[in-house]
């Protein structure tokens, strides 16, 4: 049974945390953009198409998307050791696999389109802010993409289905040793798909279920304020 | 990848300088326009985000206890680190920090440290065993030359700003939870200020575009002594050899442009002791 | 008499037949001209995914695609409707070379078969020997073009792995002097103008000699650095101005200012000069 949980923030189940997106952030890159969730904020980066060496790592049948998640050694409480960790790795993967399926990459063989994403400040939810980054980010850099995709982190806390999770969340520990359940989505409105998902706790199929349905809801308006934010660009 | 530019760009930009000109419109000695904001990132203890021009540098402050040195055992730590993050330019290249990124912490580390800008001793918790330790995370967002006077000054600008952490009873850092006490720093502040030397001229706050065409290049840092005299701290040299005249105009140079940065510090650093 | 009245008569006939036809010509150029400029304030920002056009008639050009009936954006830009045809013109990003193009690039490297050019394109360019312009003793290349001198040349052809440039054609040389400004490549129609108009008032009122890549390297060569200078001043004046309308009369106004400006301080330094002079 779920217990009346109240969120920290006050912020009902299906609510996000106030979120702000700029496009055009880095002129040297080809294309950028700032997101935040709250206090999670990442700036992405986008180089590309451009050469790629050395020349073994170029495919003729396509352009390489070179993915790069990064946390600021200043972005969390206890300082991070500057340099990738197993988990920055992951996520980088991760991120390049959920960008690539709206990138036409077969168009710029032997070419990398290079994706940086750094997180400035972490509370939760840094890869999803990393992925909105990256897609505004990408449209910017004038590359073709069928859609943007968006990402939002899910959650079961306390027995509740919760959207876009805080830190404290994310850290739960009620009477039971694991209360919380980490699940960061990235959608694709327009063709209804998924490009990420990944769990970390405990959930039956019926609440994933749910999840995703809040998660792709939530999605829509990420995408909105994408828009909002490529539209509002300085030119 | 590392760019060089063009023999006509090369030409051009030594042509405009020869007479006091530079290709955006500023003077020799002109610095671009300077924007300089605090706390600016909320898990550090102290922030800094300076932009020259376009030039944009994010400068963090983190503290923890440890160990001290062994031949300083009364004395807090200071590690200074700049990561050239390749999104800020297509010339910075993903991996360890090679010689370009070590210099900028360097020389940023060695006006601070020199100056007494930080007074060591006040960091110290228990003598031999426990004291405490300060960060300082360089990270250039947007390259446009002069990253190191950017850099130095978010340095100081963010040390200055910083409040310290609580420490539990175990003397364990609460990270998150700030005192409302600052950095033990004294009035010592170090100003870092890079001159170059292009043609026979001298020009301050190169553009990327400029830092390919210099020849030679002389960052100091000074601080103000107890005789309200300049001191130097700190000095490099880069580039090809000068003269013993050059180096000393530069030198004064340079000192004259730092007055501007000493006043800007205070400007900043006061609005926010006000606001308290 | 009736003869030559007559044929007055058809004269007049025929000249105010041909009056009335170019009354209406110059009433449909009239109209021409407004629906382009209307078709101008009508341009909005576009961004991948959004459907911009619904309809069978309706045809997918540059940076869109067709999903059934509806003609979707596939870049972020400008939106384009040409009659029928639906484009995106991109405001941003890589330079994308195109065979034919005219570009500004940098030699970074040769072997025996020709030259290395970076034209800021995302394949690596070269230029081989055989489409150099003058005859080449082979041991000789470094003295026809070296590491970092900068040419004009064109796309000859795109392949996978690189880009073949020629220096086959007229206007192609290497540059000597001048002055060079990089924009962003999608700014370069901008900079041209409709049938290089605009362009031209650059060259016009600063004396310079102007040639513009369509990588976005762009060349000035004047008499003096201070036109050189003016000339860029006034590129990246249109750089940060794409949208309004009238472009090419701000930026003559533009143009006329400045130099009256420069004309003015240089008054003013004489009289300071001569001043100092009157005072020893």
């Amino acid at each position: 049974m779920a217990e009346k949980y109240k969120r920290t923030d006050g912020r009902a189940y299906d609510e996000m945390r106030e979120i702000k997106a700029k496009a055009g952030v880095i002129k040297n890159a080809d294309g950028s953009a700032m997101f935040s969730f709250g206090d999670s904020i990442a700036i992405a980066a986008v180089y590309g198409p451009r050469q790629l060496h050395p020349q073994h790592l170029q495919d003729p049948s396509k352009c390489l998307l070179r993915c790069t998640y990064d946390m600021l050694s200043f972005s969390v409480n206890e300082r991070k050791k500057p340099g990738p960790s197993r988990r920055s790795t992951e996520i980088s993967y991760v991120t390049g696999k959920a960008l690539e399926p709206v990138l036409q990459l077969d168009a710029y063989p032997n070419t990398v389109i290079d994706v940086f994403i750094s997180i400035i400040q972490a509370d939760a939810s840094t890869r999803c802010a990393g992925i909105n980054a990256a897609s505004i980010a990408l449209a910017n850099a004038g590359l073709p993409m069928s859609e943007l995709v968006t990402a939002v982190s899910m959650g079961k806390v306390a027995g509740n289905i919760l959207v876009d999770l805080s830190k404290d969340e994310e850290d739960y520990r009620g009477e039971k040793i694991k209360e919380t359940t980490d699940i960061p989505v990235a959608y694709l409105p327009r063709s209804d798909k998924i490009s990420l998902l990944q769990l970390d706790g405990r959930i039956k199929v019926a609440e994933l279920r749910e999840a995703i349905k809040a998660a792709k809801k939530a999605c829509l308006k990420i995408n909105e304020i994408q828009r909002e934010a490529l539209k509002k660009i300085k030119e | 990848m590392k760019q060089d530019i063009s023999k006509i760009q090369q030409k051009k930009i030594e042509e405009l300088i020869s007479k006091g000109k530079r290709m955006d419109g500023r003077h020799a000695h002109e610095f671009r326009k300077i924007e300089a904001e605090i706390n600016v990132i909320n898990k550090a203890e102290g922030s800094a985000r300076v932009k020259f021009g376009e030039s944009e540098v994010l400068v963090g402050v983190k503290l923890n206890v440890g160990e001290p040195y062994t031949d300083s055992p009364d004395e807090g730590t200071l590690v200074t680190s700049a990561e050239l993050l390749p999104m800020a330019s297509e010339e910075f290249e993903s991996g360890p920090p090679k010689i370009d990124a070590i210099e900028v912490a360097r020389l940023v580390d060695r006006g601070i440290r020199e100056s007494s800008f930080i007074d060591f001793k006040k960091l110290c918790i228990k003598e031999g065993e426990l004291v405490w330790n300060i960060f300082i995370d360089i990270y250039p967002i947007n390259w446009d030359g002069n990253l190191i006077d950017a850099a130095a000054f978010g340095a100081i600008l963010a040390l200055k700003s910083a409040y310290m952490p609580k420490l539990t009873e175990k003397d364990k850092v609460d990270f998150g939870n700030l005192s409302n006490k600052r950095l033990p720093l004294t009035e010592n502040v170090p100003i870092t200020i890079t001159v170059n030397k292009i043609g026979k001229s001298f020009i301050l706050d190169t553009t990327a575009a400029e830092e390919k065409a210099i020849c030679s290049q002389l960052t100091f840092a000074v601080s103000k002594g107890d005789d309200k005299e300049l001191h130097i701290n700190a000095l490099q040299k880069n580039g090809d050899a000068l003269t013993e005249e050059e180096i000393f105009e530069m030198i004064d140079l340079g000192m004259r442009e730092s007055k501007r940065f000493f006043d800007l510090f205070e400007k900043i650093t006061e609005k926010k002791e006000k606001k308290e | 008499m009736d003869k030559m009245d007559k044929k007055e008569e058809v004269k007049g006939k025929q000249e105010n037949k041909e009056k009335r036809e170019k009354g209406e010509k110059d009433k449909e150029e009239k109209l021409k001209e407004t629906e382009k400029i209307e078709e101008e304030k009508e341009r909005k920002i576009v961004v991948p995914g959004e459907i911009v056009a619904h309809g069978f008639q309706f045809l997918p050009g540059d940076g869109t695609r067709r999903e059934g009936p509806d003609i979707l954006a596939m870049k972020f830009g400008l939106l384009e409707k040409n009659d029928r045809l639906v484009k995106i013109i991109p405001l941003s990003g890589a330079y994308l070379p195109r065979v034919g193009n005219t570009v500004i690039g940098r030699i970074t490297d040769m072997n025996f078969n020709g030259w290395f050019v970076d034209i800021l394109s995302p394949q690596e360019a070269f230029l081989p020997v055989s489409e150099c312009f003058a005859r080449i003793n082979k041991a000789d290349l470094a003295e026809v073009f070296d590491i970092g001198d900068m040419i004009v040349a064109k796309v000859k052809s795109i392949k996978s792995r690189n880009i073949d440039l020629t220096m086959r054609d007229h206007g192609l040389h290497k540059l000597s002097d001048g002055m060079i400004v990089k924009v962003n490549s999608s700014r370069v129609p901008r900079i041209i103008g409709r049938e290089g108009s605009m362009v031209k008032i650059i060259k016009d009122e600063t004396n310079c000699n102007i040639t513009i890549g369509q990588n976005g390297v762009i060349w000035i060569k004047g008499n003096d650095i201070d036109d050189e200078l003016l000339a860029k001043e006034a590129i990246e004046f249109i750089v940060e101005k794409p949208f309004i309308e009238g472009l090419t009369d701000t930026i003559k106004e533009f143009l006329v200012k400045k130099k009256e400006e420069m004309k003015r301080e240089e008054k003013e330094k004489l009289k300071e000069t001569e001043e100092k002079k009157k005072e020893k």
